[in-house]
């Protein structure tokens, strides 16, 4: 167990719904990501979401705990719920929000906010060294 | 390289009904696989894409899979 992957875990366990994804809520860079977002704004709930790609540690990490090899990672109260097709599908058959009620009350019901969750500094490539 | 991942999941899935693999850029690296197996059937969602992804692993793990859909059902 290292920082980062402290780190991670923490945001699992505290975060009821956290999205880790290519990009941020604001702009997912990766269809899969951007699906599974969608899937997670059809049902309402709230989500943060965590940028995987400042640093390839946190992929790595998370994988690593999850044994999910790909990203978006989807997770609701602590538990992993799957990947973009699976978020997708759990979706349209009501099957998410009943996941969400079961883990959360009715604590996911309260509109729907949305933010991303900065892990690691963000490298700036362009930054002046004096 | 469809037909490796093809292969790959024949392997894995030998009594597959249906069996998929769709190239969806024609890129050779963003695919869409669709697999019908008894074998998933009364497993969740999480477990059935967690063994198509088992069958995947080197191409997962060599980067030559860049993106990834899967859809996957029991028989019934």
């Amino acid at each position: 167990m290292n920082d980062l992957q402290d780190r991670i875990k923490e945001t699992i366990e505290h975060e009821p719904v956290v999205a880790f994804i290519k990009g941020t809520h604001e702009q997912a860079m990766c269809g899969n990501s951007d699906r599974a977002l969608a899937a997670l704004r059809s049902v309402g709930t709230s989500f943060a979401a965590v940028d995987i790609l400042p640093d390839p540690a946190i992929r790595q990490q998370l994988s690593a705990l999850s044994n999910w090899p790909t990203i978006p990672q989807v997770f609701v109260g602590g538990e992993l719920v799957g990947g973009a097709d699976i978020v997708e599908e759990l979706a349209a058959s009501g099957e998410l929000e009943a996941k969400l009620d079961e883990k959360l009350g009715s604590e996911w019901r309260n509109g729907g906010e949305e933010r991303t969750i900065a892990l690691v500094e963000r490298q700036n490539p362009f930054r002046v060294v004096p | 390289m469809s037909l490796r991942l093809e292969h790959l999941l024949r392997e894995a899935f030998p009594d597959a009904r249906e069996l998929d693999v769709v190239d969806r850029t024609g890129g050779g690296d963003h695919f869409h696989v669709t697999v019908v197996s008894p074998r998933f059937e009364g497993l969740p969602l999480l477990d059935q894409h967690r063994l198509v992804y088992d069958a995947l692993a080197a191409p997962l793990g060599d980067g030559t899979i860049h993106e990834l859909r899967i859809t996957t059902r029991g028989e019934g």
